[in-house]
């Protein structure tokens, strides 16, 4: 079948299989390799995308659902080529290892900083916790995430 | 495979008659798991995302409607959490931020799992669940409405509108948890707990459905005991029957502590 959506702000298409995830198309069909899968069951937060600016796992939205809606991807954070601050502050801190969570957490952390521009420790913590990382003990992402927050 | 996206509940109801082989789909949190790994492959896809009258909820005469489109992370938000407490905590432990912007009250009823966190907190405020086919209405009790684990009396031509519950006066509510983190847990056991004109308690994960016990206020000190008999747990890989049952009589006691002050 075939879909139309917004896609960081731009109209695309795609034909999709009628039971095919929002990921999936999106990595497969629309070229946004950006948002990662990994489990597919929606326990890792790596394939994290704001639909109609609400954080999901794209792994768990039917990509028929997302038809005449707004999609944004880690690839549509970025501005006029400048890194979203937490990019920035992802790659300041260090807090990226083999880095295939870091798109999901990135989209996260975003989401967090756009509700709350000055999120505790518990804040983040609770923000963050679909999202697994299994290389960097989170300390560093952590330090990423607060150091966002002080720049915005 | 088919997908309808009806875009209206008078819309959906007709397709639902028409294929009542069509399973629906909500936030997707339960059926896209089924999808992604080929453990389901329904020949229709019946899309609920656009039926408006499925959303939001609404309050009258110490009754709150809740609509089965209403998302966990709706049932949080300060001004339902206020009357509905014990959801709005159950809500708080369901999965990650991002499963809670996506699942849905519906849903739960839906999948009917005798794990499902929003039951024990809708059982213990009297929901009545309201179903629909092109037919007609009907309301049946959240009791009736679960018959076993993951059945429930949901005919084939029918869709979930909501459920009503009543807010109580002045009622005192909590909603506990086990689970080896606090984060993306299966209840190894849970339980709500409500005290206003009397006492009554909900489990889920120890049975085959959660299941609602209710006792006068005078039987408080017999009441952590008589919850946990009225469960029947069983052991499987997240606990064992005889924990679950302690578990709950724990839990009953702790949260009688922190209604009955
Ligand atoms: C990572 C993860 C963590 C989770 N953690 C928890 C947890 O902690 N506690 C918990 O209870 N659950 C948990 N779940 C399960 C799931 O999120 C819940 O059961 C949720 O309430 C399902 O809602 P949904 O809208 O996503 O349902 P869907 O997947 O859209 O549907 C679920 C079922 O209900 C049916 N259905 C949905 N709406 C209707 C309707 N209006 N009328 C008729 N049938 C309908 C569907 O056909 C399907 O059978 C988790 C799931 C995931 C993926
Ligand atoms: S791939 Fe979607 S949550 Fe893991
Ligand atoms: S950096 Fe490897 S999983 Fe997070």
């Amino acid at each position: 079948m075939r879909i139309e959506l917004q896609i960081n702000g731009e109209a695309h298409e795609a034909d999709v299989w009628e039971g095919e995830s929002l990921l999936f198309a999106l990595r497969e069909q629309l070229g946004f390799p950006g948002s990662k899968n990994a489990c597919e069951q929606g326990e890792c937060g790596s394939c994290s995308v704001l639909l109609d600016g609400t954080l999901v796992c794209s792994c768990l939205v039917l990509a028929a659902q997302a038809e005449g809606h707004e999609v944004v991807t880690v690839e549509g954070l970025a501005d006029d080529g400048r890194l979203h601050k937490v990019q920035e502050a992802f790659v300041a801190a260090g807090a990226v290892q083999c880095g295939f969570c870091t798109p999901g957490l990135v989209v996260a952390a975003a989401d967090l900083l756009k509700r709350n521009v000055y999120p505790s420790d518990d804040d983040i913590r609770e923000a963050l916790s679909g999202n697994l990382c299994r290389c960097t003990g989170y300390a560093k992402i952590f330090d990423a995430v607060r150091m966002a927050a002080a720049a915005l | 495979m088919d997908v309808l996206t009806p875009r209206s509940l008078e819309e959906a109801l007709r397709l639902k008659a028409e294929r009542p082989d069509a399973v629906p789909i909500q936030g997707g949190t339960d059926v896209m798991v089924e999808l992604n790994f080929d453990r389901a492959r329904p020949a229709v896809l019946l899309n609920l995302n656009e039926v408006a009258e499925l959303r939001g909820w609404s309050q009258a005469d110490g009754k709150v409607w809740l609509g089965a489109g209403l998302t966990y992370s709706e049932a949080m938000e300060p001004k339902l959490a206020e009357a509905l407490p014990a959801l709005a905590e159950a809500s708080r432990t369901v999965g990650g931020p991002q499963i809670r912007n996506r699942g849905t009250i519906g849903g739960n009823l839906g999948t009917a799992s005798p794990a499902g966190d929003a039951l024990p907190p809708l059982l213990v405020c009297g929901a009545e669940v309201k179903l629909a086919s092109v037919l007609g209405e009907r309301v049946v009790s959240l009791e009736e409405f679960l018959v076993g684990p993951k059945r429930n009396v949901l005919a084939e031509d029918e869709l979930i509108l909501g459920v009503t519950v009543d807010t109580g006066d002045e009622s005192r509510q909590t909603f506990m948890k086990v689970g080896p983190r606090n984060a993306m847990v299966i209840a190894v056991v849970s339980l709500a707990v409500r005290v206003d004109g009397d006492l009554r308690a909900a489990f889920g994960s120890a049975g085959p459905v959660s299941k609602l016990v209710r006792a006068e206020l005078a039987d408080a000190d017999s009441f952590p005991q008589r919850v946990a008999e009225a469960a029947s747990p069983i052991d499987d890989v997240r606990g064992t029957a005889s924990y679950r049952r302690h578990a709950l009589r724990i839990l009953t006691k702790r949260a009688l502590d922190r209604c009955l002050v």
